[in-house]
């Protein structure tokens, strides 16, 4: 009998050697790595392994670089606002107000976080370009006679192309709380006298907040991480956003620590945000980030899909 | 020597005793109810007999064989699940088909096993149907011929009924008491429904934080209960707080208030000490004088009836609640009148705490 | 007795509400319609007014050598990625919900990392990681585009399969594995008849989408890439030197693809 219970217990440790040893390997190893090599010096345009904390000193002496990150910090909580107030709606009116086929047009919503995120970005260089859509449209319909220039390649076509391809991200969370909340609680708000309106402020709302947290979390940790729109639509500002700093530090300007003391910042930064995030949504509403992990398919897709673009 | 043996089993799930070194052995063929209330360590027995927890200490013996340390797909029970644990990714043949598949017995005898186990459970014609499209009953019966099957020395059921309606929970309660004389298989059922048990039973063995408080036939638990518990638990009974006063082997004097009483009792007491009678309403009744022993004054409180029986609720003076069946047919008491209720000395069990 | 029976107070809220979900869903298709109907533009540049109608853009993304080498290569990527992802993934999960063991919280977390975090994080960090192991970007090309952005995919995408089957997992009803080792299956053979059967579609659901994830990836793969492109990434090379309604025919074939798979992950899911 004692060898039996010895044999699984070898048996279920190698098991778990290979999981465990597969990320440690392989996720914790490159971040370790990649916090190592923000310690780097670079001599001559050659990276040593000598340590230094001169890249440190740099990233925050330059007004450049803590300038680009509040600004992308800036562009990111405008692009969570924006997407909130056009997700909510749009939530809510899914979970409670579809009666046939709400699980048809809640995938409808969520399909277009499956095709290509450049594709995404791109259309919006088709649709806000001198001689795109939109101003062919205006033109057309005689509300301004020459293009408006002022649209593409600026900071605002990236916050709209941003909002567009974040807002059903943001979506996700709130319409799965919404769902949750048993209809008996509307009714017991109105049979004590609350008016619908004041059922949504006092009842609805609240409960939901947990999933309004998780859904601004990510809209804004994946927009501020995001390098393909501002490169797309940003024009002259094509190194707005934190991440282009990050792209070109470790290809044209070649820096690599340096690019690495930024990517360290950007990781300690959102890594603090989540954590906040998921000790707001535990306080509001025990059980919703519980809930989160527990919930097959949508809500862990959609995160992939958005980190992995941006 | 009997089939299935527990010798002083226990088991502590942290600092928490839920079997507390029970002691049981189960007789070849016999119906064994464990009965308690919920954290009473029957469901963890009943699973420590499976195999699906090891006991902290003491052991269990099957045919004399040492089975403690057995993984369940080497003992030679079953087990029928409370929320019955069909495979939904298998029709009902499938299922039931499972443990004999993995006994490696041939297709063919599966087959025609199978065909039989579905026609004793009456679900024959289901058989290419996926359990999430049977009514609860019907998967309770294709649980049942899962674990029947396999043709097991043992057959363990774990609250099997709970989910069903009433009247399906009654003809089952027949039908697993028929299935178990007709198959000679030994059951050893978990409940927490005392009727359930009284009405299934060859012996209950009553439960109270993880030991046996009383095991017995039906008849004994119900008509001479062990301690105030079983009385309790057992049936509807009265207790009315007493004093004994003398005891002559079973026969026993007492006092409920200044009333004196005779009854009997199963235990030795020492006089003057504290206890309780219990006597069971059915056994009480409106007594033609106010002379003689065991006579008590009550008035009556509400009358309830319900179909089978009626109700009365009565109290004694000093509030203890008294209740007894009146005789259909009769005219029930008025609320607020007196009565004088009196029982046979037989019919009164001094029990302790 | 007469008793006045009032109307209840009119409902303003409830069409406010569909026109702004309406508008809001409008505002999420129509760019996506906009680039494909273009993909059908019968012109060289993509420009308003939109010109009806050809497939020229389709027969020349079909003979875009490039395009087509990129489209070999991330499939074979995207299925590399997936056997990595499940093979790693699926004990993961069984990790997470079953076993206790120290640091287990942490294993928790940073399998999740990836998935939180924007690309670029993980990317540069495989990047650092792979140089200082001196494994070069293009090794293994031709067979794969590159060891370094396999492995790369196969470990920022775990946690898809992680995260999907451990949620699985703790819907699911142990009763299932007793009553099969009730009945003489032994751990194995329960695993392989009961536990894996019950959480296929969870399994199959998370290989799509990885498979898609994968397809897609942008972030990661810029930095690990060697010398032969992922489709996303010809794509940003097309869209860096100047859009023609090839890349709009592009778009239209993955959008059309993603749809085919959201479809069947979706039958998938139902099936549970």
């Amino acid at each position: 009998m004692a060898s039996a219970l010895a044999t699984r217990r070898l048996s279920r440790f190698a098991f778990a050697a290979l999981p465990i040893g597969w990320v440690g390997l392989l996720l914790l190893l490159p971040y370790l790595f990649l916090f190592a090599h923000s310690f780097f010096r670079l001599s001559n345009g050659q990276l040593t392994h000598q340590l230094t904390l001169e890249n440190y000193a740099r990233l925050f002496g330059t007004p450049l670089y803590p300038g680009t990150i509040v600004f992308s910090a800036g562009i990111a909580a405008r692009v969570t606002l924006l997407s909130l107030l056009l997700a909510y709606p749009l939530a809510y009116l899914l979970a409670f107000k579809v009666r046939r086929h709400k699980n048809l047009l809640y995938m409808a919503v969520i399909i277009p976080l499956w095709v290509s995120y450049l594709v995404r970005a791109y259309a919006w260089k088709i649709i806000l370009g001198q001689e795109g859509v939109l101003n062919g449209f205006l033109q057309g319909i005689g509300v301004i006679d020459a293009p408006l220039s002022v649209l593409l390649y600026s900071k605002w076509a990236v916050m709209i192309a941003l909002v567009h391809i974040y807002t059903p991200f943001t979506l996700m969370p709130i319409y799965a709380v919404l769902e949750s909340i048993a209809p008996s609680l509307k009714e017991a708000s109105q049979d004590l006298y609350a008016s619908r309106w004041r059922t949504f402020v006092h009842v609805v709302l609240p409960l939901s907040l947990p999933g309004v947290v998780a859904g601004c979390t990510f809209a804004f940790v994946l927009s501020m991480g995001d390098f393909i729109a501002p490169v797309l639509l940003g024009g002259n500002d094509s190194a707005l956003m934190v991440s282009n700093l990050v792209v070109s530090l470790f290809g044209v300007a070649y820096n690599w620590p340096l690019g690495a003391a930024v990517s360290v910042v950007m990781l300690l930064m959102t890594i603090t945000l989540l954590t906040i995030a998921r000790q707001v949504e535990d306080r509001l509403g025990g059980g919703a980030a519980e809930r989160r992990a527990g919930q097959p398919g949508d809500a862990q897709a959609g995160m992939g899909r958005g980190a992995l673009h941006a | 020597m009997s089939l299935l043996e527990l010798r002083s089993v226990t088991k502590r799930f942290g600092d928490f005793v839920a079997v507390d070194q029970i002691s049981l052995d189960v007789a070849a063929g016999e119906f064994l109810t464990l009965l308690g209330a919920s954290g009473s360590g029957k469901t963890t027995t009943l699973r420590m007999v499976a195999g699906f927890e090891h006991p902290d200490s003491g052991t269990i013996l099957m045919d004399g064989a040492d089975i403690t340390g057995l993984p369940p797909y080497r003992r030679d029970l079953n087990t029928v699940f409370q929320q019955y644990a069909l495979f939904p990714h298998m029709n009902v043949r499938e299922n039931v088909g499972y443990g004999l598949r993995m006994r490696k017995v041939g297709r063919s005898e599966i087959r025609e096993r199978v065909t039989r186990a579905l026609e004793m459970v009456q679900l024959g014609h289901l058989a290419d149907r996926p359990p999430r499209k049977l009514s609860g009953g019907q998967q309770q019966r294709v649980a049942l011929a899962r674990a029947l099957v396999n043709r097991p020395r043992v057959l363990l059921l774990d609250e099997p009924l709970g989910a069903l309606d009433l009247k399906l929970r009654k003809e089952m309660q027949l039908e697993l008491k028929h299935l178990n004389r007709q198959l000679g298989i030994t059951f050893i059922y978990v409940t927490h429904d005392q009727e359930e048990a009284l009405t299934m039973s060859d012996r209950i063995a009553l439960m109270q934080n993880g030991r046996i408080v009383q095991l017995g036939q039906p008849r004994v638990l119900y008509d001479r209960p062990a301690s105030r518990y079983v009385a309790d638990f057992i049936g509807e009974t009265n207790l009315l707080p007493a004093t004994v006063t003398a005891q002559r082997g079973d026969d026993l004097t007492l006092t409920i208030g200044n009333v004196a009483a005779t009854a009997t009792t199963g235990r030795s007491w020492v006089p003057g000490t504290p206890g309780w009678l219990a006597v069971r309403p059915e056994h009480l009744r409106v007594a033609s004088g106010t002379a003689g022993p065991n006579r008590l004054t009550v008035t009556a409180r509400e009358t309830i009836f319900t179909g089978q029986v009626t109700r009365v609720y009565t109290a004694l003076a000093d509030g203890t609640a008294v209740v007894m069946h009146w005789p259909a047919g009769a005219t029930p008491p008025e609320p607020g009148m007196a009565l004088t209720v009196t029982w046979e000395p037989a019919h009164g069990v001094c029990v302790g705490d | 007795m007469s008793v006045t029976t009032r109307r209840p107070p009119p409902d303003r809220l409830t069409p406010a509400l569909w026109a702004a979900g309406t508008g809001v869903f409008l505002f999420i298709y129509l760019p996506l319609v906009i680039v494909i109907l273009y993909a059908f533009h019968d012109a060289k540049i993509v420009a308003w007014p939109f010109r009806p109608f050809t497939l020229h853009w389709f027969t020349d993304l079909a003979h875009d050598r490039g395009m087509i080498d990129a489209a070999v290569a991330s499939l074979k990527l995207a299925v590399l990625a997936t056997l990595l992802a499940l093979g790693v993934g699926i004990p993961g999960a069984f990790v997470l919900d079953r076993l206790d063991f120290p640091g287990k919280a942490a294993f928790e977390r940073l399998v999740l990392l990836p998935l939180i975090l924007p690309g670029v994080i993980t990317g540069v960090a495989l990047l650092t990681f792979f140089s200082f192991v001196g494994l070069s970007l293009s090794s293994g090309y031709p067979l794969v585009p590159g060891w370094p952005v396999v492995l790369g995919h196969g470990a920022a995408l775990t946690s898809i399969v992680v995260t999907q089957v451990y949620a699985r997992l703790r819907r699911f009803d142990r009763a299932l594995e007793e009553a099969s080792q009730d009945l003489y299956a032994s751990r194995l053979s329960t695993f392989w008849n009961v536990t894996l059967p019950v959480i296929r579609p969870a399994v199959l659901g998370s290989a799509l989408l990885v498979f898609t994830l994968s397809l897609d990836e942008i972030a990661v793969t810029f930095f690990l890439v060697g010398r032969q492109n992922t489709i996303p990434l010809q794509i940003w090379g097309l869209l860096r030197r100047g859009i023609t309604p090839e890349v709009n025919a592009a778009a239209t074939v993955i959008f059309a693809v993603s749809v085919a798979v959201i479809v069947v992950w979706a039958r998938l899911m139902r099936e549970d």
